[in-house]
């Protein structure tokens, strides 16, 4: 240790070895002071852990591929608007079975809809394997953060499927007002 | 005054143990330690729940910031170096070897082909001055972007015989449609999976 005790520590009883009284203490306060002084500075250096990144797989675009039809019933759209806006509707958008209708991000607003239809769909559809299938539309004016959050909401409810879609004329009309 | 008697002892306090911890930590951070590139365009990252780790190889990191500047950062010196090998074949802009050996040694870039040239020369302390690199076109006019893509899949499967895997790091504030924009670029080529790159964050939010 820090310490440097010359004499001997009473190890022996019989021997009278007093160790010397200016114990010869080395003064540590100016290694710490480095250490922490590089501690800082590694620190403040070092990126700590790579970029988390987030897996995305787009559709293939090749239109060769026949469409796969789906039931409406299974469909939840997610439209997302501008200034942080959100509207949600099941089914197509001329014949919805619900009626679009506008949310909030995070844990009281969109993810309860989608955890909601994630129970809700397999039991409708009477087959545990037909799973909810989310069908993200986003707008012009909305942000990337816009869509990463409804990315994440995806990953936290655990949706089967989900895609990224370009938004048609009469929904973006619907998300402006 | 009361008159207080100092006890003659130094109040030396035994610092071992703080020294001790102190050195454990500074051989933590010194072994833990990449130092941190700096970046021609800092993003600020939306952040996301997914806890997915970024490849250290075969990546591509496409960065998009500041109103649609699209910057590209290849991994790997050899990679880069064959990449602008050949772009340089195809636009016969002809790069002389040290030009490709700089090059090799560039993080992130972000001008337009005939622009290269001049930031190679640069000092690499002065190449990451704001408002200096002005993005890598990706209009349908001009999609430089689209051929480096291209260049960087091939030197990476000749080299690494391996796909390259891409990374979309877009800056929070960004408007879609210009992230879209690279998105498209990928997607006429046949890259479908991508990694957007995120910050973490708590479920409860």
């Amino acid at each position: 240790m820090a310490e440097l005790n010359t004499g001997g520590d009473g190890g022996g009883k019989g021997k009278k070895v007093r160790s010397k009284k200016g114990n010869s203490k080395v003064d540590l306060t100016a290694m710490v002071d480095l250490a922490f002084l590089l501690i800082t500075f590694f620190m403040l250096t070092t990126s700590l852990s790579k970029p988390q990144s987030m897996p995305l797989g787009m559709p293939e675009k090749d239109s060769k591929i026949p469409p796969i039809l789906i039931a409406d019933a299974r469909t939840l759209t997610i439209l997302v608007g501008e200034n942080n806006t959100l509207k949600t509707y099941m089914g197509q958008f001329t014949s919805p079975i619900e009626a679009p209708s506008s949310t909030t991000y995070g844990k009281d607003g969109i993810r309860k809809k989608i955890l909601e239809k994630v129970i809700s769909v397999p039991i409708t559809m009477n087959d545990p394997k037909k799973g909810l299938i989310v069908i993200i539309k986003a707008t012009k004016k909305s942000t990337y953060k816009n869509l990463v959050d409804i990315l994440d909401e995806m990953a936290i409810s655990k949706v089967p499927t989900y895609a990224i879609v370009d938004i048609e004329k009469a929904e973006d009309a619907l998300v402006k007002n | 005054m009361s008159k207080v008697k100092m006890s003659k002892k130094a109040t030396s306090i035994d610092m071992t143990a703080m020294c001790d911890v102190a050195f454990l930590l500074l051989t933590f951070f010194i072994l833990t330690a990449t130092a941190k590139q700096p970046e021609p365009l800092p993003v600020d990252t939306p952040a996301s729940t997914v806890q997915t780790k970024l490849p250290d190889t075969d990546l591509a990191v496409i960065t998009i910031g500041q109103k649609g500047k699209v910057f590209l950062g290849i991994k790997g010196t050899d990679v880069r170096k064959r990449t602008l090998e050949l772009l340089s074949e195809k636009t016969k802009i002809g790069f002389t070897k040290e030009e490709l050996e700089k090059f090799s040694l560039v993080d992130d870039f972000g001008v337009p082909l005939n622009e290269l040239r001049g930031l190679l020369t640069l000092k690499a302390s002065d190449r990451n001055k704001e408002g200096l690199q002005k993005g890598i076109p990706h209009d349908s006019i001009d999609n430089q972007l689209k051929e480096w893509i291209l260049a960087a899949r091939l030197a990476n499967a000749e080299l690494h015989d391996k796909q390259l895997n891409f990374a979309i790091k877009g800056d929070a504030k960004e408007e879609y449609p210009e992230i879209k924009k690279v998105m498209d670029i990928l997607q006429d080529q046949g890259v479908n999976k991508f990694n957007l790159v995120t910050g973490l964050r708590s479920k409860d939010f």
